[in-house]
């Protein structure tokens, strides 16, 4: 009866929220716990009146951090609206100003005061010394700010933004905060940071001397001197990986779709492990086999007496390397773009008299132009922030990626420069973005559409049939050889000096034995294997979750800013991992929200970093699903959040395993990001083979990246089953298939 | 949901007060020598003084920038090893304590040299002597004569057969350039690291790295501590190391307590432990031969002998500055690596 009873007189959702706030502000420690909030030790070490655990409002009573009480103020003052409808223009006006100037306070507040007292010299000015500091903020400061998000979002509807409709516009205001917060801030405090010099100071002089320097910039190359500057290096190899990545990518989805080639699945199968391999294994096998002393490069020196060189050092092996990580990737954006090309232009084409080059060349390509687009655009990106191979076969042409590291790890330790080189790495990629976009323009390359297109593919001119079929028969085989030259090498003893095989490197790593206390995981990559599994386990679903409710908001609500929004949660898609890495060191080291060493530094890299995937499946699919099938729904008297989960989401598992698996993939393979982030608890597999590599402990390295691809083989089988397909009722389907589905309408028209 | 999620885990945490007590002592390690080692080290500590340890391993250019970059809140309690001039810079900058352990007694004159250089904030934990290992295999193979002294790696005939990590992100190709400039006079050893310049065919980032490239084959020279060749030839690889005859520099691994340590009497206790010759001799059955601090610890047969090799009066407060080292480092990118090669 008395819940009803305030539920009458104060909106149920803003007593949710106030509670959930007051739970923060009253009830958990307001700052960090330092050995960790779920190991709950804090409990028993003077909760909640120890300082250091106490929360905001024992705080404010004990006389200490004052600054924190206008927030408790700010939690109680939707009181006001006590009795008031929400229709009532003053519900949302006032819910939208406590919102907004609560959660500004929040940050504000968590800015200005840091570990030294005032952040800012204003503000010492102003007051003079404060003479007390806060640590980064905890999980009672999370609470309180959710809540003022969400009352601020509740007034928002109040006042009829996207039809009023509390869920949609709640969940903008979370992914703008997310968004904002661990993509925009950290990307600006590295700009900043690339302003200060030696001495603290902030010049422009001296950040333009080292942004144009000759190290940077120098083309002494092409004059005949030793090299070129970092930049250059950096941008001509990733163009062309960009270009021959197309080129190759474009050839197998060629002979899949269009020369009657019958093995689809064994191709398939060989791209599919590039994509699970972690980043630099190639690289090594690369080196084993045409290093000084390698097998290949032996043999040729025996066979025919020539002298040994190190060609493969720099950017030959570079390339070679690359282009076998990344040629998949293409082949996989482009075989879907081959095959939606509509026969019946080409029949059309054929008709005109027009024979199969012309048909080829002036209507078949241009109509791929999406695809080539996109597929030119991940090689160029993943070739830029590429890690792993300069590092192992890099020689002595420097490409922007290591630089960053050595400038942030190396003796000089300048994070000023490595923010500089990151800045000049962002600038790159976001300029081939915007050129792809021009280059695409607004031209239309709709070819599917609700008709039947019964047509047939026609087959490639014969002259490029052959070539296709000879460029992709020596890939393959490259690529086996590859790949059998890294599993024989985790058997090997010590390769290149004793062959014969052993078990040892396996043994060493995963050895595994009894103690008193049970099992005991002897092995020394068990650690890091554990903190990646669980890693990768607990961030891959939270990224399909928030890049789908984000393709959710893109395809079916409109609200002003949607532009904005949407380049927001693709930005992180373009920015390399490497200066993903450098901008979270230095935005999340210190206060107001202190994560290095923690393992949700990591998590939220790779949210944040593999989100742009998830949203873009999340978008394809679900502009198929006709929207009338969410207005039934909600004609029915579902609101939006039952739509989106009883309707939407059951519609949209291809996505959802699309989004799972690839950021689960990419939280076991990534490096360049986490190089930065790992710590002595969390340390990640990748890091580890790193330091296994740099060690020259290559059996090792290899051994673990074998049994890396075996357990992401496995868990994207386990993804798949669990999430399970989705069931479309299609004619030639059993009756009781298509009778369960709702889908089925969907279909029928055309979208 | 999310707050009926901490409740339950509030609740859970509850139930099993009676179980839980205060939590264990634990220590963070900043470990930088290699893998094998800094494990060693991690569990010999556990297993005697029951303290859990969280070890980070990374090398001491990558340590010095994290606890430069944690210096308004340090995570680390102790940094144990890795390349002297690090510990020397942190000490300088005021990212170090001060302390005086009561094992100091025990220990060479050299670790006791590097103490008080810092002002007590750091101390040597091993040292090892600069110098170069070839793969005897190449050699033989590409018919060169057997090199001996610095000035014969500056000759014609290995050009393209020597790496080297770059000064600029390697404690060890530093030591090397500051080595050349003590031993021969600042022009003279430019110049020689000019004549150098034109044999290198890569200059690494990792300091090791060129050595590990030798045993590979990858090059036939490599310019490094002696006692990572040393390791080399103990894993197998034929890899022959060379003491220069000129005389060469060395390196004082250190080991320093972080300021603003957050388990400092762990720390404290870890940092006897490790001046202890009981920790120190077991270095060697990690293939770890640099030479212990303490007196009283068992070396390895391999381990280069330093007595017998001939070595300057390196001179670390000097070349340990930040300032000089800036300079040297400004100099040789000038002069040095922009020439072709």
């Amino acid at each position: 009866m008395r819940s009803r009873d305030l539920s009458g007189r104060l909106h149920p959702t803003v007593v949710l929220w106030m509670v959930v706030g007051l739970l923060g502000f009253a009830v958990l420690p307001w700052y960090g716990v330092e050995d960790g909030f779920f190991g709950l030790s804090w409990l028993f070490e003077g909760y909640p009146l120890d300082s250091e655990f106490a929360p905001a409002l024992v705080l404010n009573l004990k006389g200490e951090k004052l600054w924190l009480a206008p927030l408790g103020l700010l939690l109680a003052a939707p009181l006001l609206l006590w009795g008031r409808k929400k229709s009532d223009p003053l519900f949302g006006k006032l819910l939208v100003a406590i919102g907004a100037a609560g959660f500004a306070w929040l940050l504000f507040q968590g800015f200005a005061i840091g570990l030294r007292g005032w952040q800012f010299g204003w503000l010492q000015g102003l007051f003079g010394d404060l003479g007390d500091r806060q640590f980064g903020m905890g999980y009672g400061a999370l609470l309180v700010g959710l809540a003022f998000l969400f009352l601020f979002s509740q007034g928002l509807a109040a006042r009829g933004a996207v039809g009023g409709d509390v869920f949609v516009v709640s969940t903008i205001a979370f992914v703008v905060a997310a968004v904002g917060l661990f993509i925009f801030m950290p990307i600006l405090q590295m700009l900043a940071n690339a302003l200060i010099t030696e001495d603290g100071s902030y010049s422009l002089t001296i950040f333009l001397g080292k942004l144009f320097s000759a190290r940077l910039w120098s083309l002494d190359c092409l004059a005949g001197g030793s090299r070129c500057g970092v930049a250059w290096n950096s941008l001509f190899l990733a163009v062309l990986v960009g270009v021959l990545t197309t080129v190759l990518g474009l050839v197998f989805a060629l002979m899949v779709t269009r020369t009657g080639f019958r093995h689809g699945t064994l191709l398939r199968a060989l791209t599919v492990l590039p994509i699970i391999t972690p980043p630099f294994v190639i690289g090594l096998a690369i080196i084993l086999l045409f290093g000084l002393s390698g097998a290949v490069t032996q043999t040729f020196s025996e066979l025919f007496g020539i002298q040994p060189t190190r060609w493969i050092y720099g950017l030959p092996g570079l390339l070679i390397a690359q282009l076998l990580a990344f040629t998949p990737i293409a082949f996989l954006v482009l075989i879907g773009v081959v095959e939606g090309v509509s026969p019946s232009m080409e029949e059309a084409a054929q008709t005109l008299r027009a024979n199969r080059w012309q048909t080829f060349w002036t209507v078949s390509l241009p109509l791929m132009r999406p695809g080539l687009a996109n597929a030119f655009l991940l090689g160029f990106i993943e070739s830029m922030a590429d890690f792993g191979n300069p590092l192992v076969l890099g020689g002595n042409f420097d490409v922007l990626s290591t630089e960053i590291f050595f400038a942030i790890v190396g003796a000089q330790n300048d994070e000023a420069q490595a923010a500089i080189l990151a800045l000049v790495l962002l600038a790159f990629t976001l300029l081939a973005f915007y050129a792809q976009r021009f280059w695409l323009g607004k031209k239309s390359y709709t070819t599917m559409s609700g008709k039947g297109d019964a047509g047939v593919h026609p087959q490639l001119p014969t002259a490029l049939k052959r070539a296709v079929y000879g460029m992709a028969g020596f890939w393959v085989a490259f690529t086996i050889f590859v790949y059998a030259t890294i599993f024989y090498g985790s058997f090997v003893k010590l390769w290149g000096v004793d062959h014969s095989l052993t078990f040892a490197h396996y043994v060493k790593a995963f050895a595994v034995g009894w103690n008193d206390f049970g099992i005991h995981w002897k092995g020394s990559a068990w650690s890091s294997f554990w903190t990646t599994l669980q890693i990768a386990l607990i961030s891959s679903p939270l990224t399909a979750a928030i890049g789908l409710l984000t393709a959710y908001l893109l395809v079916r609500q409109n609200f002003a800013g949607k532009n904005a929004f949407e380049f927001g949660t693709m930005l992180s898609f373009a920015i390399p991992g490497t200066v993903i890495g450098v901008s979270y060191v230095i935005a999340f080291n210190v206060p107001p929200i202190e994560l290095t060493g923690t393992g949700i530094i990591l998590v939220l890299s790779f949210i944040f970093r593999n989100m742009p995937v998830g949203v873009r499946a999340g978008v394809a699919s679900m502009s198929q699903i006709d929207k009338s099938l969410d207005e039934s729904s909600l004609t029915l008297g579902a609101n939006s959040w039952q739509t989106f989960y009883r309707v939407v989401l059951p519609l949209l598992r291809p996505a959802i395993v699309a989004a799972l698996v690839y950021s689960f993939v990419r939280a076991m393979t990534a490096i360049s990001a986490i190089i930065f982030l790992v710590s002595a608890r969390y340390d990640m597999s990748t890091s580890y083979i790193v330091g296994r590599v740099e060690n020259n402990e290559y059996g090792i390295a290899i051994a673990y990246s074998a049994v890396l691809i075996g357990v992401m083989l496995a868990v994207v089988g386990l993804m798949q089953l669990v999430v399970g397909r989705r069931n479309i009722g299609r004619r030639g389907h059993e009756l009781s298939q298509s009778r369960t589905n709702v889908s089925q309408p969907a279909f029928s028209g055309g979208s | 949901m999310k707050t009926a999620l901490l409740r339950s885990a509030a609740l859970a945490g509850l139930m099993m007060a009676g179980g839980a007590s205060a939590h264990a002592e634990s220590l963070t390690l900043y470990c930088s020598a290699d893998e094998a080692w800094c494990q060693q080290i991690k569990t010999g500590f556990e297993e005697k003084t029951g303290i859990t340890v969280d070890m980070t391993r990374k090398s001491s250019g990558e340590t010095y920038a994290q606890v430069r970059a944690e210096a308004s809140n340090p995570k680390g309690d102790v940094w144990w090893g890795g390349t002297g001039d690090p510990h020397l810079q942190a000490a300088e900058e005021n990212l170090t304590e001060e302390y005086m352990s009561p094992m100091r007694g025990e220990l060479h004159d050299w670790a006791i040299k590097q103490a008080e250089a810092a002002g007590n904030k750091t101390i040597g934990v091993y040292s090892g002597a600069l110098g170069f290992g070839y793969n005897k295999d190449l050699l033989a193979k590409n018919g060169l004569p057997e090199p001996k002294c610095w000035a014969d790696l500056a000759k014609a005939e290995y050009k393209g057969q020597i790496q080297i990590a770059n000064p600029n992100s390697s404690g060890t190709a530093y030591t090397t350039l500051a080595t050349m400039v003590q031993l021969m006079g600042e022009d003279k050893g430019f110049e020689y690291m000019k004549a150098l310049h034109k044999n290198i065919n890569q200059y690494t980032k990792s300091g090791s790295a060129p050595i590990k490239a030798a045993g590979l084959g990858e090059t036939t020279i490599g310019i490094v501590f002696m006692h990572d060749a040393v390791a080399q030839t103990a894993a197998g690889f034929p890899i022959v190391t060379v003491a220069p005859c000129e005389g060469t520099g060395y390196e004082i691994g250190s080991m320093s307590l972080i300021k603003g340590a957050r388990n400092v009497e762990a720390a404290k206790k870890f940092y006897d432990w490790a001046l202890s010759a009981e920790m120190q001799g077991k270095a060697k059955d990690v293939k770890s031969f640099q030479l212990p601090s303490n007196k009283a610890a068992t070396v390895s047969e391999l381990t280069p002998d330093l007595s017998t090799i001939k070595l300057i009066d390196y001179d670390f407060k000097k070349y340990g500055s930040s300032e000089e080292r800036k300079r040297l480092l400004g100099k040789w990118d000038t002069e040095v690596s922009s020439l072709p090669q």
